[in-house]
């Protein structure tokens, strides 16, 4: 009966760990930023939330430039076919669970270059994108519920991860 | 068995003080600079988070030394715990620097090795006034176990004034804070990426922030030992200390590995051989 007991209360710490582990995943996104194609207007409205004004810190969010410490991408502008294996090639090199931002008309969906000889479209030609943020540029605070928004999402990503699915993209 | 419980009472506690520290860091440094600042649970939310997620290493040899990264800084801090010899505190703890920069520099990435030679550089630059230090505390002492120090009769801090300005000045280098924050940095001072920890990823780097902690801890208990005689004033000391470190770090931008080096070892080591000299007539001559 004692051992019994012992596991029910070892189960439910478990649980409890497993709730706090998740949660801790939206608690604090950290993001790396690439600027596709952009015109630079979305790149200094997303610099701007780093600022004492909007402060994106007191959520947790930190900039680490680092796609190998991040989980959310952040793009702005459209994708082309110069820096279309370099928007890849940061997308895999970030651990599981991801996510990715799009922000401004560009990055959405093409903007004013959709139908340009030179360009692919938005970054979900080459990615998969989960919050779309348009604007042009979008404010800061729409920056910064998008991110929001795509931290929720790790939580729901985290819980669909399973080990098979999982590309070790940067291991050689 | 008094001593099993104690060890592993530091192991438990000294990540949760350790994560708090840091918590308070941050919510200081981000009032400093006129902002809000994330919660001060924030470091444990970051570890849980690097804990949960997926695990890519270029090399395994990485897992390893991020490992034993942490298990040297625990080691160390048990060692401290349980009044060893500080000279052999020294060497663990030297040995747990090595084994990052090894970590590092395991892989191709030019700025992961770069920020390896940084830290290899700073590793210079602090190890002989950490043992300054310590030679210092065995000549008014007259014994290097921490046993001995702490029943000592005296403030150390008034036998050694030079010594703890030298250590203070050291502590900036060991705890990567800002004018010598070369090898790699906390919160997005972005210049060679992210200098050493740039090809750890995931739990791996998990392990590195909790052997940081435990670093942390060691490093302010060291700043204790120069309150010894009475425990009260030697907690506000570490916090004082500490919360020099953070004005330090935010008043103050980065210089270059020839300046530190310059600095540390003219100003820093010069006034820890004065206080050692004035130390060896005072005790061993007189």
């Amino acid at each position: 009966m004692g051992i019994y007991k012992i596991q029910v209360i070892i189960g439910r710490i478990e649980v409890r760990f497993k709730v706090i582990f998740r949660r801790a995943l939206k608690k604090s996104p950290w993001i790396v930023h690439y600027d596709c194609n952009s015109c630079n207007g979305c790149d200094i409205e997303i610099l701007s939330t780093l600022t004492p004004v909007y402060d994106i810190e007191r959520f947790g969010i930190i900039n680490v430039g680092n796609p190998k410490h991040a989980d959310i991408l952040v793009v702005s502008g459209s994708v082309n076919h110069r820096n279309a294996r370099v928007l890849k090639n940061i997308y895999e090199q970030m651990p599981h669970p991801k996510a990715v931002v799009a922000i401004g008309a560009c990055a959405c969906s093409g903007g004013i270059f959709k139908e340009c000889y030179n360009t692919l479209g938005g970054a979900d030609t080459v990615i998969p994108v989960d919050v779309y943020v348009p604007g042009c540029a979008p404010r800061p605070e729409a920056i910064m519920e998008g991110i929001l928004k795509a931290a929720q999402m790790l939580e729901e990503k985290k819980k669909n991860m399973k080990k098979g699915e999982i590309l070790n993209a940067a291991k050689s | 068995m008094k001593e099993i419980g104690l060890v592993l009472l530091t192991i438990i506690i000294a990540p949760i003080i350790g994560g708090l520290l840091t918590g308070i860091d941050r919510k200081i440094t981000a009032r400093m600079q006129n902002r809000f600042g994330p919660p001060i649970l924030q470091p444990f939310y970051d570890l849980f988070k690097l804990f949960s997620k997926e695990t890519i290493v270029v090399s395994n040899t990485q897992i390893l030394y991020a490992f034993l990264f942490l298990v040297f800084n625990v080691v160390a801090l048990v060692m401290f715990v349980l009044k060893m010899d500080l000279l052999l505190i020294l060497f663990v703890l030297a040995f747990a620097v090595t084994a990052l920069i090894l970590g590092a520099m395991s892989t191709n990435s030019p700025y992961s090795r770069i920020g390896a030679h940084r830290e290899l550089i700073s590793v210079l630059a602090y190890e002989p006034i950490l043992i300054a230090v310590i030679i210092g505390i065995y000549f008014v002492t007259g014994s290097f176990n921490v046993d001995d120090v702490i029943k000592y009769n005296n403030f150390l801090i008034f036998e050694l004034p030079f010594i703890f300005i030298a250590f203070t000045y050291v502590l900036t280098i060991k705890l990567r804070k800002s004018p010598f924050d070369l090898s790699t940095s906390h919160h997005a001072h972005q210049e060679i990426v992210k200098g050493i920890t740039t090809e750890f990823a995931g739990p791996v780097l998990g392990l590195i922030e909790l052997g940081h902690w435990y670093e942390l801890v060691l490093l302010l208990l060291f700043i204790g030992l120069f309150f010894a005689k009475n425990i009260v004033v030697a907690i506000i000391a570490m916090l004082l200390g500490y919360f020099l470190e953070i004005l330090i770090d935010n008043i103050s931008a980065r210089l270059t590995w020839k300046i530190m080096l310059r600095l540390t070892w003219s100003i820093a080591l010069g006034l820890a051989l004065v206080n050692l000299i004035w130390v060896y007539i005072k005790y061993r001559l007189l």
